[in-house]
């Protein structure tokens, strides 16, 4: 059976944990609009070609209402990351959004980026310290990988050190679709909310120098601030999106560039490749996850397909970002790649807001590793990686390396 | 060449100030892009091609024949 007949489980899975699934390129060729089952036994509408999936994804017809009635599951008792009743608090669309992103905004500039990153050099090279002390084989993302990201959002946000590991779990219970039921969600998401609740009177009763004092002291949305609700959820969506995506991502980079290990001596040999080496790695990744879902109010047409009302789309990023159509030589991971405007940030109004924060902690990474450990090498052949299963975000369990 | 930039479909996503921080800037209060050289010299071009290129609103404009 062709995959335009037969209605395709989703995620798709692949066979070796860095390479994607060999049904994309047939999807993108003969299907680019595909039916699928998702791990709830919902149906949705699965996008594949780059410019399907980068004119959706800028299209507010498009909209984010994944918990409209009869908007498709992702996880099977409809808890996570986009059907939270928290996420209906940012204003998802229109003007209204384009304020809140721009209030927020202002925090993730290019600028600011470059102003912090003596400091994340500095949180780096004390990770990578500690992991030369613990000694080698090590695992890249315990070591490096999830604390780097995680301690720059805290620091960001002003969340003290001593709190950081709590929310792992928390943004764990948010973004993994299939590992824990609804009540396990409900209870790890009602700990958070109180926690945040607790951390904004704090700030409020004495103001610091980071995001959320700042959003505060922006006053209500009668001064054209945030109401209370909205400075406290912006926090927590903040955290998670901070927090498991880029860590996953920091392990993942790695271990596409270790697979192969002459990209890895390119990078040693030319450092100044390391900007398009990461926008690259970004490309590549063809495990990032669910994809970005959206939701149809109207009837629509895509590819020339006219997609019924209450339809809820997926686009497929990842299997976007190696459309052929698009990207010369789409599957071989070219490092000195320019331009590459791939669509791991999503496109439009709704792209990462994060985004020169994620790039600037990847190139970080990659720099110091470079600098301090250049005899890095994978410590378990590549076909031992594995993949986390149910993670909205996509990630490795363990990426080990020695040195 | 001549650089047009559309303030209003920005997302603030830097990218145009990470490649071309001699043509691009963005607003402190808003994080939107600043137009900083309109008709960039030459040995920019390149760079300004780029940033046109993977802008994720499409909100940098290039006339090349201006």
């Amino acid at each position: 059976m062709s995959v335009d007949e037969q209605v395709l489980s989703y995620p798709i899975p692949s066979d070796a944990a860095l390479d994607p699934p060999a049904q994309w390129a047939e999807l993108r060729n003969k299907c680019p609009v595909a039916h699928v089952t998702l791990p709830s036994g919902d149906r949705a509408t699965l996008l594949t070609r780059y410019e399907d999936v980068k004119q959706v994804l800028a299209d507010p017809r498009f909209t984010r209402q994944l918990n409209a009635p009869d908007a498709a599951r992702m996880s099977a008792d409809g808890g996570g990351v986009f059907s939270s009743e928290l996420a209906t608090i940012i204003p998802d669309s229109g003007e209204e959004h384009q304020h809140w992103r721009r209030l927020v905004g202002r925090w993730f500039t290019a600028k600011r980026m470059n102003a912090m990153r003596p400091a994340m050099i500095q949180i780096a090279e004390d990770l990578v310290d500690d992991m030369v002390k613990r000694g080698a084989p090590g695992d890249l993302k315990a070591g490096l990988g999830f604390p780097l990201p995680v301690y720059v959002i805290c620091d960001m946000l002003g969340v003290p050190a001593a709190d950081r590991d709590r929310f792992s779990y928390w943004s764990d219970t948010l973004l993994n679709l299939t590992r824990y039921g609804k009540a396990e969600t409900d209870a790890a998401q009602g700990e958070f909310f109180q926690y945040m609740s607790d951390l904004v009177a704090a700030k409020r009763a004495a103001l610091g120098d980071d995001l959320l004092s700042e959003l505060i002291t922006a006053g209500g949305p009668e001064d054209g601030g945030l109401s209370e609700i909205q400075i406290l959820v912006t926090g927590m969506a903040l955290l998670v999106a901070g927090h498991e995506t880029t860590a996953n991502m920091i392990g993942k980079m790695v271990a596409m560039l270790l697979a192969d290990r002459s990209r890895w001596e390119r990078l040693l040999a030319d450092p100044s490749l390391i900007r398009t080496a990461v926008e690259e790695s970004l490309r590549f990744d063809a495990d990032s996850g669910v994809g970005m879902p959206r939701y149809l109010n109207a009837e629509t047409e895509v590819s020339g397909m006219v997609l019924p009302r209450g339809t809820t789309v997926v686009c497929s990023m990842a299997a976007a970002n190696r459309d052929e159509t698009a990207f010369g030589n789409a599957g071989e991971m070219d490092l000195t790649r320019s331009p590459n405007p791939h669509l791991a940030f999503g496109s439009g109004a709704h792209s990462c807001l994060g985004q020169a924060l994620a790039r600037t902690e990847l190139q970080v990474a990659l720099e110091v590793l470079l600098r301090r450990l250049p005899t890095l090498e994978l410590a378990v052949p590549v076909e031992e990686l594995e993949r986390v299963e149910g993670l909205a975000v996509g990630g490795l369990r363990e990426v080990p390396v020695r040195w | 060449m001549k650089v047009i930039v559309d303030e209003a479909a920005c997302c603030g996503a830097g990218q145009c100030v990470l490649i071309a921080p001699e043509v691009f800037d963005q607003r402190d209060e808003d994080g939107i892009v600043v137009l900083l050289e309109p008709e960039p010299a030459e040995d920019r071009h390149t760079a300004v091609r780029e940033a046109a290129a993977v802008c994720p609103a499409g909100a940098i404009h290039v006339d090349e024949d201006a």
